[in-house]
């Protein structure tokens, strides 16, 4: 019994180790940017084998949260964790103003258009001109303020004559 | 707690239930940009009502999947407002935009709830709202007076929603409680916010509501806070719970 309880103590891992573990942990619909880079996990706390994980949906309603939610959970069990609670937050408020410039970026290359970071009045915010993620031209125009997913929006680029989308600012 | 639980259940029912109508155009909706933002509304609605069930389910009410799947419809306390068939797209977009300028009133109004976790919450739904708002308030101005077909369809939903939008604010059970312990504001005081915000700009519109000034000459369509539905919401109860209740509990 003596000796489980080592091997186990061997095979524990960190609060910063899990961070940096969380980090392979994708976005489902958007696979190039983690739920570290979007935010939405707030904290990480570890006790032995046990650990507990605070998660932050970015819309109320993104049907997305539920992978998300599994994805972590088998990331933490990779890591040999008995105990795992993620606790998800719903009245937490998540914005795109959070998101760095590194994830903006990733986001673009992507082929989604960064969301511009929000100003006082949204209808200001949504009048702003927003760049092509394919050609760079800022001769764009909105075309819904709704899009695919809750958290994008659809966009035409006179430039290259092609449809995109930008992350909607939130 | 009792009191509380029971309001955050009125106002996550609203939610489903309107949510759910506005589903009903996935597919129908006139044009492909309108069907894409009445099914991402309809998302944003039902992902406000599982926020504010969860609020009541850490205060000890049920599941948010029970509550929406296995109650009877009489125990829902939604407004008759939300209850009403999708009519024409011009009813559906007059009934969002005074249901969605009510919810802004009152999410504004929770800024200073005493009541963290509702506080929190208000905020968030808020800034996910102000896309609704801004998208009808857009249409209403438009369609107002863009055509003679386009404006008589306005005015006609207008007349028909007018009266069932005051019934929002029927008052809660418990409601006076809440006031006191300063959780919630006065529904009264949230009528007259919303009445001196949708008046301008349904007028700017052209077009006519029951009102002297901001004083309404028409029956409100009250019942719904006490479980005094329409039959609709029956029918819509059945439809939501249909898949559910073929294996209850069952998990997907």
């Amino acid at each position: 019994m003596q000796g489980w309880g080592r091997m186990k103590a061997l095979t524990q891992h960190t609060a910063d180790e899990v961070w940096t573990a969380l980090k392979q942990v994708m976005d489902p619909e958007i696979p190039v940017i983690s739920l570290v880079d979007l935010n939405v996990i707030r904290e990480v706390s570890v006790n032995g084998s046990d650990v507990s994980i605070r998660l932050v949906p970015t819309f109320s309603g993104c049907p997305a949260l539920d992978m998300m939610r599994q994805n972590v959970v088998e990331k933490l069990r990779e890591l040999g964790f008995e105990n795992i609670d993620v606790h998800v937050d719903r009245t937490a408020l998540w914005s795109t103003d959070e998101l760095s410039d590194a994830t903006r970026e990733k986001l673009r290359e992507f082929g989604i258009a960064p969301p511009v970071r929000k100003g006082t009045s949204l209808a200001v915010t949504l009048m702003l001109p927003v760049e092509c993620p394919f050609c760079r031209s800022k001769e764009t125009r909105l075309e819904g303020e709704f899009g695919a997913t809750l958290c994008k929006q659809l966009f035409y680029c006179d430039g290259c004559r092609q449809s995109f989308e930008r992350f909607k600012p939130l | 707690m009792k009191d509380l639980i029971t309001y955050l259940t009125a106002l996550a029912d609203d939610e489903l239930v309107l949510g759910h109508r506005d589903s009903e155009w996935t597919g129908y909706a006139p044009i492909l940009e309108e069907d894409i933002a009445f099914s991402n509304i309809a998302q944003d609605e039902l992902g406000h009502s599982l926020a504010l069930y969860s609020l009541a389910e850490a205060l000890g009410s049920p599941s948010p999947d029970a509550m929406a799947f296995e109650r009877s419809w009489n125990q829902f306390r939604c407004c008759r407002f939300v209850q009403y068939p999708k009519g024409d797209f011009a009813y559906t977009v007059m009934r969002q935009f005074l249901f969605d300028s009510a919810e802004q009133v009152r999410m504004n109004s929770l800024a200073s709830c005493s009541y963290d976790p509702l506080r929190d919450c208000s905020a968030k739904i808020l800034a996910e709202e102000a896309y609704h708002l801004m998208h009808t308030q857009a249409l209403i101005e438009r369609l107002g007076d863009a055509t003679e077909e386009s404006h008589i369809r306005m005015q006609t939903a207008a007349t028909a929603a007018f009266a069932q939008a005051l019934g929002i604010f029927e008052e809660f059970e418990g409601e006076e409680e809440l006031v006191k312990q300063r959780v919630i504001v006065a529904s009264k005081t949230l009528k007259d916010e919303w009445l001196s915000t949708v008046i301008p700009i349904l007028t700017k519109s052209s077009l006519k509501l029951p009102v002297r000034g901001t004083v309404p000459e028409c029956v409100p369509d009250l019942g719904g806070r006490k479980g005094a539905h329409t039959e609709h919401l029956s029918h819509l109860v059945a439809d939501l719970q249909k898949v559910y209740q073929m294996a209850p509990g069952g998990s997907w």
